[in-house]
């Protein structure tokens, strides 16, 4: 038997994507926080709980839009332009976030208007990778190897739906962030912070759930009918279960965990994106064998992939060390 | 505002605009991330706190560069999706996979220990603080060896074949990585990087110099900087010829837009010194040339023939006067930087080194030329491969994405706008954290900010001029 390599880019692909989702959802969730903590000092333990950080976590995008234009080359060329603006406009908003982590630092006079910059483009950002995601689910239009449609097809209201959700969700990233790096008053809040949040982001996934299945017949078919059903039917049965988890541990004030309980939720209701994608890489028109780069692309990369991933993951998880604990106001990271 | 351009013109001015301002900052990080090594390698070395203070103080002008090469960077990595995706599909089995090794293997590398570099002095010690400074240093410098060797493949293909969708696909891969043009592309951008970094800070030296020769800090830099103008330039120069000799062999097109050679010369081509290429006429107006210098240069010999654009079909010319102007600018601005390196030499000698008010301003007025040297030096090689993206194999036309003018309009519109604004307010900052001297127990990017409430922080300089932070 020989491998398909098409089959394991697939999931490289999908992991560095999911990696990004985790990591840099819970620095943009804080940037979105950010007008909910006007005190100065607040602000500066906010943005010291990731700015050791936070490039690292935004080079998984750059590995999943790069590994995406080296592993299937067809995808990359169809998706970007359908999700043109989509994408210029995430590209903007990151501009706009990242230079603030240290520009916020460097001007007095002006910091009001990069604590602007840090929120506007942490929004921005993420409502453009929702609806990204929206519009990729909704299918664009290909002819031959190009895309067909307009430059405004991704705008639709299930997009928007996706874009929202997607707020929420970072959001509540950064809320059971700020839980677990820092004291005080200033995690008590985030403790509220985090019930409303859970209860939005339960909101949305109810809601995209329950729009998906209508945008395509075979969705529907995926997630109702026999045997996709055996495969289906536990991802609803685990989100129930880690809410619950979710809600105890924020109820007895368990700093740890309801991060890693977000993070779970995340994890499943990207499992369900999965299988509702699976095999398509542009749903209903290409699948992931037509998109897939030769043989031979796939398996020089492989070698990196299995050498570097490793090590990434070790001098990350290493960084991440360095800075563990509560991040105390005044003291910064020096 | 671009009414009447159609949808590739107008991808390409936005490639040129995103692609023009990343590359400052490369050239700028990866450079002053080298020379931040070092300074931590003399510190850990002798202790003396000359040394400790220089490399806080750089460190957070590198901190904000960075922090805009990385963003900017990003910007580029989408762009070829986006605006370039028959481009993308085509050459995306080769060049991706160069990218993704650039990724896994560099960015990866920068942005995992840029953290402890920055922040992490107190938390680790000194040692495994080198170590990560070393590895941010290492980084840069894979970073631009996987990025060139993407670039050097779209100018001088090998190692690749075609198949049955029209795609490139690699047939060897080592052929492909070191194709004829990488090794010497690879050489002149690196040093390209350590000039400019050299230049702006021998610039930064000689303006508190100028004030005060008696400073340490600035002292040390620009005497550092002086010795890399001295030693740099002139293997530059030489890498550039060598450069020039390998773009003959493969893309004899771009160096005759480069030298201005519409007409071929059977005996000896001469060097057109200056004068106004004019595309149209198919000849250089108002030129100042020395006979037979061109042959003597090219192909060492007086005599030599030498083939023009008139041997090459019209649709194939790249566009000449930029060609040929941008890589006199480069020239030019290669050869100050040799004027420079020995009047800093000559004052050396003499003594005068920190005193010397004509050589002060003269590095003081070379800041900026290293940015434009890489700038004209890529707007020669990318405007010289026109109109291809793969050279010969592949035309811009043929690349661009089925995307409606307008909505290109509007993101180089919102680029422009963005660009300036933010990377305009971040040079300002840069400047700012210049214009005052590193002084005794200078603090590192976050030891000097207002969220350090402990109340220690000394009166910096920035303070001291009354400018806000
Ligand atoms: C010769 C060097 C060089 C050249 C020609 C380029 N870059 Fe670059 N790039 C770097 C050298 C560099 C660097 C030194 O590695 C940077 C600059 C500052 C930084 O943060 O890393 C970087 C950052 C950087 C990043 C951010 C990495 C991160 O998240 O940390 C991306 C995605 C790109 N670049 C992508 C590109 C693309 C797609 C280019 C071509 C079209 C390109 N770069 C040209
Ligand atoms: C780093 C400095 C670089 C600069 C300043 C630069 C500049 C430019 C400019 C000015 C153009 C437009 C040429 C024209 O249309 O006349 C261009 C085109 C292009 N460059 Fe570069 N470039 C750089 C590096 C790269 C690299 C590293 C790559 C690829 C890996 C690349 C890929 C392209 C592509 C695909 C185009 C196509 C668009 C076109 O031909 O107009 N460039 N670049
Ligand atoms: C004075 C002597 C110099 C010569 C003869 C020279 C020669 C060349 C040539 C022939 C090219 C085009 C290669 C091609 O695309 O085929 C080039 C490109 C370039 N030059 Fe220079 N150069 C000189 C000085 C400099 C200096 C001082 C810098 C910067 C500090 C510089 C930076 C660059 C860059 C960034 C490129 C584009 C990347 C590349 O193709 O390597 N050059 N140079």
């Amino acid at each position: 038997m020989s491998i398909d390599f098409t089959i394991v880019w697939a999931f490289i692909i999908a992991f560095a994507v999911f990696v990004y989702v985790v990591m840099d959802g819970f620095d943009l969730g804080l940037g979105m926080l950010f007008p909910l903590f006007p005190q100065k000092a607040d602000r500066d333990v906010i943005m010291n709980s990731v700015a050791p950080v936070w490039d690292g976590n935004e080079t998984w995008l750059v590995l999943g839009g790069g590994g995406l234009m080296a592993a299937f080359p067809l995808a990359y060329a169809v998706l970007m332009p359908a999700l043109y603006t989509p994408m210029i406009a995430m590209l903007l908003g990151l501009v706009f976030r990242g230079v603030a982590f240290e520009f916020r630092w460097r001007t007095q006079s002006e910091r009001n208007l990069w604590d602007i910059a840090f929120y506007g483009g942490s929004l921005l950002a993420t409502l453009a990778q929702g609806v990204a995601l929206g519009a990729i689910l909704q299918g664009v239009h290909v002819e031959g190897r190009n895309y067909a449609g307009g430059w405004w097809d991704w705008l639709t209201p299930f997009s928007v739906l996706t874009g929202l959700a997607l707020v929420v969700g970072y959001s509540l990233l950064g809320a059971t962030w700020l839980v677990m790096k820092t004291e005080g008053e200033l995690r008590d809040r985030a403790y509220v912070l985090s019930w409303w949040l859970l209860f939005a982001m339960l909101g949305a996934i109810g809601a995209v759930s329950a729009a998906t299945p209508f945008l395509h017949i075979e969705y529907t078919q995926r997630w109702f009918s026999w045997p996709g059903i055996v495969l289906t039917a536990p991802v609803p049965v685990a989100v129930a279960a880690v809410t619950v988890l979710l809600l105890r541990s924020l109820a007895r004030k368990r700093d740890y965990q309801p991060f890693f309980l977000t993070l779970t939720l995340f994890a499943l209701s990207y499992a369900g994106l999965g299988i509702s994608m699976w095999p398509y890489i542009v749903p209903q028109s290409i699948t992931i064998w037509q998109a897939a780069s030769p043989e031979n692309s796939q398996v020089f990369m492989l070698f990196g992939v299995a050498v570097m991933i490793p090590l990434i993951l070790g001098y990350t998880g290493w960084a991440y060390y360095v800075f563990r604990g509560k991040v105390k106001a005044g003291s910064g990271y020096h | 505002m671009f009414e009447g351009w159609d949808a590739v013109v107008l991808a390409r001015a936005q490639f040129a605009f995103t692609m023009s301002f990343h590359i400052i900052f490369p050239a700028f990080s990866i450079g002053l991330a080298s020379y931040l090594a070092v300074l931590e390698a003399l510190w850990l070395w002798t202790g003396r706190e000359v040394f400790i203070n220089l490399f806080n103080y750089w460190l957070k002008i590198f901190a904000v560069a960075f922090g805009m090469g990385v963003v900017s960077g990003i910007v580029m990595s989408y762009q070829f999706g986006t605006n370039w995706s028959v481009f993308s599909d085509k050459a995306g089995p080769v060049i991706g996979p160069l990218m993704a090794y650039e990724v896994l293997t560099a960015f990866f590398l920068e942005a995992g220990f840029l953290g402890v570099m920055l922040f992490g002095l107190e938390r680790v010690g000194p040692r495994l603080h080198f170590l990560a400074t070393l590895m941010v240093a290492i980084g840069t410098l894979i970073s631009a060896f996987w990025i060139l060797s993407a670039n050097s493949w779209m100018q001088t293909p090998a190692g690749h074949a075609l198949n049955a969708d029209g795609q490139f696909i690699a047939v060897d891969w080592f052929k492909v990585i070191f194709n004829p043009s990488f090794p010497y592309r690879l050489v002149h951008m690196v040093l390209a990087a350590y000039l400019t970094t050299a230049l702006v800070v021998g610039a930064v030296g000689a303006f508190h110099l100028l004030r005060d020769p008696h400073l340490a800090g600035p002292r040390v830099m620009f005497s550092m900087a002086m010795w890399m103008a001295t030693v740099v330039a002139p293997i530059q120069i030489f890498a550039g010829d060598q450069h020039g000799l390998n773009t003959l062999e493969h893309q004899p097109v771009k160096i005759m837009a480069m030298e201005g050679h519409f007409q071929s010369h059977k005996d000896g081509a001469p060097l057109i010194l200056f004068g106004w290429p004019d595309q149209a006429a198919g000849k250089v107006k108002y030129a100042i040339e020395v006979p037979k210098l061109g042959s003597l240069i090219l192909k060492h010999s007086l005599d030599a023939p030498m083939a023009g654009l008139d041997t090459v079909p019209r649709e194939n010319w790249p566009p000449v006067a930029i060609t040929f102007w941008s890589f006199r600018i480069m020239v030019g601005m290669g050869l100050l930087m040799v004027g420079l390196g020995l009047f800093s030499l000559w004052a050396r000698w003499r003594g005068t080194l920190y005193h010397s008010r004509p050589l002060l301003m003269f590095a003081l007025l070379m800041a900026p030329s290293g940015f434009i040297a890489v700038l004209a030096g890529w707007i020669t090689t990318e405007t010289g491969r026109q109109p291809f993206t793969v050279y010969g194999l592949l035309r811009t036309v043929d690349s661009a994405s089925p995307l409606a003018a307008p909505a290109v309009a509007s993101s180089l519109i919102a680029f422009i706008i963005v660009y300036f604004a933010v990377f305009g307010a971040g040079t300002i900052y840069i400047l700012r954290l210049m214009a005052a001297p590193p002084h005794h127990g200078e603090q590192g990017p976050r030891g000097d900010a207002p969220a350090h409430a402990a109340g220690i922080t000394p009166a910096s300089g920035v303070v001291a001029q009354g400018t806000a932070r």
